[in-house]
């Protein structure tokens, strides 16, 4: 007989400051709370590495190394999978304005693939941004990932 | 952490990298390395990427930069025993076509002839 339980979700929050030298804190927090969801090293190695982008980025183009502006991440967790929400309080961008780094002639820029690098190695890559209200990037990934 | 060391084979100059190619010391320490092999004169530059551990968007960038920067003073940039992981982002960053990449240092080497 199985036991039939409302799967019980796990919050932990993170606050720092607008320092790049946080992010090594933030890789290894989200590592050590993937592997705890449940995923294997090398999974939890990329969902960390997706993390580490989007908190660079808080730190980088949202807060803009101000470190009187704080970086919040966010995470949720149960049998299902694990849930990343990394928030700044810079001046947001418009997602439709990046460009697409596969492009031919993006292809040898130095820069500009770090959401892509999200978008690759996470199920969902959510963002908001407004122009004045900061930027939040909401990163899943599913322990089974939902069949095609 | 990055450990990078420069060993040359004839006029080809080999950097064997171990660690991560990630945002701060080691996008860092690996341009400083490039530039360095640039500045010697070194036109063929071979990246044993073998020990790379972890390498992000900005690595990744780090790689393209030195490869265009190698290639505009008429060398070539070429990479060597690239680990899963590095393959995994080259490959999804359309990347793995524009790297010559070896598995074996001899042919690697063998190829700047
Ligand atoms: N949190 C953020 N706040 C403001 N702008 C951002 C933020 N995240 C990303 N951006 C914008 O999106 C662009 C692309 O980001 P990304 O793909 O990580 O590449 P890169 O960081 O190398 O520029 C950035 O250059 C920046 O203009
Ligand atoms: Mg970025």
């Amino acid at each position: 007989m199985r036991e039939e339980r409302a799967p019980e979700t796990y919050s932990i929050s993170l606050s720092v400051a607008s320092g790049f030298e946080f992010v090594e804190l933030a890789e290894t927090v989200t590592a050590t709370l993937a592997r705890l969801t449940g995923f294997d090293e090398e999974t939890a190695m990329w969902i960390s590495m997706a993390v580490r982008e989007a908190v660079i980025n808080a730190i980088k183009h949202g807060n803009k190394e101000d470190r009187q502006k704080r970086v919040e991440i966010q995470y949720a967790f149960n049998h299902d999978g694990l849930s990343i929400c990394v928030r700044d309080q810079g001046s947001g961008f418009d997602l439709s304005q990046v460009p697409n780094p596969l492009d031919p002639e993006n292809l040898l820029k130095p820069t500009g693939r770090g959401i892509f690098y999200m978008k690759a190695f996470m199920d969902e890559v959510d963002i908001w941004s407004s122009p004045g209200g900061g930027t939040t990037v909401r990163l899943r990934k599913r322990i089974r990932p939902r069949s095609p | 952490m990055i450990r990078i060391e420069h060993r040359t084979l004839g006029d080809v100059h080999i950097l064997d990298i171990e660690g991560r190619i990630t945002i701060g010391e080691g996008t860092l320490h690996f341009r400083e390395a490039v530039h360095r092999v640039i500045q010697q004169g070194g036109r063929n530059v071979l990246l044993n990427l073998a020990g790379v551990t972890h390498m992000d968007s900005s690595g990744i960038g780090e790689l393209v930069s030195a490869y265009t920067a190698v290639g505009n003073r008429g060398g070539r940039l070429k990479l060597l025993h690239v680990p899963p992981r590095v393959r995994e982002v080259l490959t999804i960053t359309k990347l793995a076509t524009v790297f010559e990449a070896f598995d074996d240092e001899a042919a690697a080497v063998e190829s700047f002839r």
